[in-house]
């Protein structure tokens, strides 16, 4: 699928899941779509007939309140049925609000509690170097992960293992859940601080699918790669954008509406 | 028990591609004869467990069966969340490995006293939670929580434990050893002070009528037919001995599961008290001070015995 058309439907998804399923996060979700985008549809290898394939490349979705971003990708990339989306959030469904290990096909690990992807990414990439697979192994950070002591464990630890087969992407919007991620911390020069931990670091538009792809592939050194992707939390809809109110407030019908309306058609 | 797990891991590293140590950098040439003959599956995380624990469950997720290892409050309450969330979520086959259960680690004061880990460990979902009393025991767990291949805890004494009686004998996940034969009274301790139970027991049985059974409760989440064990051997009276506080330890497994069980066994218990300790104490003096000791044990058993709890 083209990716264009691609996070065109997966915003959609998101801002309807949301809405159905009376959700929050859908900033997040929203904040993340391209670059979840550039790995389901562009970079990553994998086989939605083979979930389990070995040599497959592991996506884990660090900030798993961003999760309807992920069952919508598993649903385009035919790991899920489409209309399982409509589960989300319901009583008695796989999909709950954060990703849940072992419910539904794709879902690498159970994440929602910030700080712990970046190390099982670490783990997993070792196992599968030392299993001799070629596989690649994704996490995908918000910037407000960036607070968690575990992030940088792991960050200081993964370079001193050489694991170029590892990227930790980082979901750079600049807010978290009650305010400014460049004033609660202090969190910039964000790029510097991964660059002095040893990983080989490439900032990027987050929302320019070509330059995110074009980051995925860029050849690589012996080190772990962070791409620090600035991105807009609500990008999309002009009303959410930048607005912490939707990290919260779920969209009611007339938002859905206005919200489709401004996404538009993947078809057009 | 420590010199004993670290043989046993080696032994087991060698013949099983699979097995991983991560250490949150102790173990200082402990874990050399492991790193020697897996060197690949040696990995020092530094000083950092939480990330150990997040490391070996992504480790686990391609097919490697990690063990964590660090001082009992680091491996376990340090990175509670990471065993939680990364572990026992989703369900994986990691053993975390402790060193220094109770007061092992007695002199160097309350931040690595082991005296509350099994109720961290007790309350996670899944876990299995293993405290062996002997060298012989540590290998006899370590060979059946790897075949379990679920989340679990095993948590060990230190250095130069003796081997006690009666634990050459087969071991079940789940069910205690029964160490010490006896009848109307019985001492259920678990790790290493298990061995102050079997002291007190012969003491009991030379200077006075009470010959209790003794048992070595190493399994400590789940348990089962604990109850059976003891009615068989009318028992009235059961005396837990552990070095951790009662909440989440022993003596509240022992309480729940015989109450779940409908038994009527009264059950006294014999625990560090609730609060931290900060005097400087050995290993065996702390024993001492707190009763945990056999003198202690065996005073405890004839006033529970004759005077009723």
């Amino acid at each position: 699928m083209d990716l264009v058309h691609a996070s065109i439907r997966i915003r959609r998804h998101i801002v309807t899941m949301s809405s159905v399923g009376r959700t929050p996060h859908i900033g997040s979700a929203l904040s993340c779509a391209d670059i979840m985008t550039a790995l389901y549809f562009g970079h990553a290898r994998l086989d939605p007939a083979r979930p389990d394939w070995p040599d497959r490349d592991r996506i884990i979705l660090s900030k798993g309140h961003a999760a309807a971003t992920l069952y919508a990708c598993l649903a385009e990339r035919g790991f899920i049925a489409l209309d399982m989306l409509q589960q989300y959030a319901k009583d008695g469904s796989p999909l709950a609000e954060h990703p849940s290990y072992g419910t539904i096909p794709g879902v690498e690990c159970t994440t929602g509690s910030l700080g712990h992807g970046l190390g099982l990414a670490t783990g997993m990439a070792l196992g599968v170097r030392m299993n001799q697979s070629s596989a690649r192994v994704f996490a995908v950070l918000s910037d407000g992960e960036c607070n968690e002591g575990s992030t940088w464990e792991a960050a200081m630890w993964a370079p001193a293992q050489d694991l170029s087969n590892l990227t930790a992407i980082v979901d750079f919007n600049g807010q978290q859940a009650t305010g400014d991620s460049r004033r609660i911390t202090k969190l910039e020069p964000l790029a510097d601080k991964w660059r002095a931990f040893g990983w080989q670091v490439i900032e990027v538009d987050g929302h320019d699918l070509t330059a995110l792809c074009e980051a995925l592939e860029r050849p690589r050194t012996s080190a772990p790669r962070a791409i620090i992707a600035k991105t807009i939390k609500g990008k999309g809809v002009s009303f959410m954008e930048d607005d912490i109110e939707w990290h919260y407030r779920p969209p009611d019908e007339q938002d859905l509406r206005r919200a489709l309306a401004e996404i538009g058609e993947a078809s057009a | 028990m420590r010199d004993a797990f670290f043989r046993t891991l080696t032994e087991l590293g060698i013949a099983d591609p699979r097995i991983m140590f991560l250490t949150a950098d102790l173990g200082f040439k402990l874990f050399d004869a492991f790193a020697e003959a897996c060197p690949d599956r040696f990995l020092n995380l530094g000083v950092a467990e939480a990330n150990m624990v997040s490391v070996a469950a992504g480790l686990a997720l391609t097919g490697k069966r990690p063990f964590t290892y660090s001082i009992t409050p680091f491996a376990t309450i340090r990175c509670l969340e990471q065993i939680r969330n990364d572990v026992c979520n989703m369900e994986l086959p990691v053993i975390v490995t402790s060193v220094g259960a109770g007061f092992a680690y007695g002199v160097n004061g309350g931040t690595h006293h082991g005296i509350d880990d099994v109720a961290a460990m007790r309350a996670m979902p899944g876990m299995t939670v293993v405290s062996p009393c002997d060298p012989r025991e540590t290998v006899q767990a370590m060979q059946a929580l790897l075949e379990l291949g679920r989340p679990s805890y095993l948590r060990l004494g230190r250095a130069r434990e003796p081997i006690l009686a009666n634990t050459d004998q087969p071991f079940e996940l789940g069910v205690p050893s029964i160490l010490q034969e006896g009848e109307g009274v019985a001492l259920l301790a678990c790790g290493s002070v298990v061995g102050e139970a079997l002291e007190a027991a012969a003491t009991l049985e030379r200077e006075s009528l009470v010959k209790p059974l003794v048992l070595s409760v190493h399994t400590l989440a789940p348990i089962t037919g604990l109850a059976a064990i003891l009615e068989q051997r009318h028992v009235r009276f059961a005396i837990t001995v552990e070095e951790h506080i009662a909440r989440g330890g022993l003596f509240e497994a022992t309480c729940s599961t015989l109450m779940a069980a409908g038994s009527a066994i009264r059950v006294k218990g014999l625990h560090a008290p609730d609060r931290f300790i900060h005097t400087c104490h050995s290993q065996n003096a702390m024993r001492k001070k707190l009763g945990l000791d056999a003198a202690g044990i065996a005073a405890a058993t004839l006033t529970t015995t004759c005077g009723g709890l």
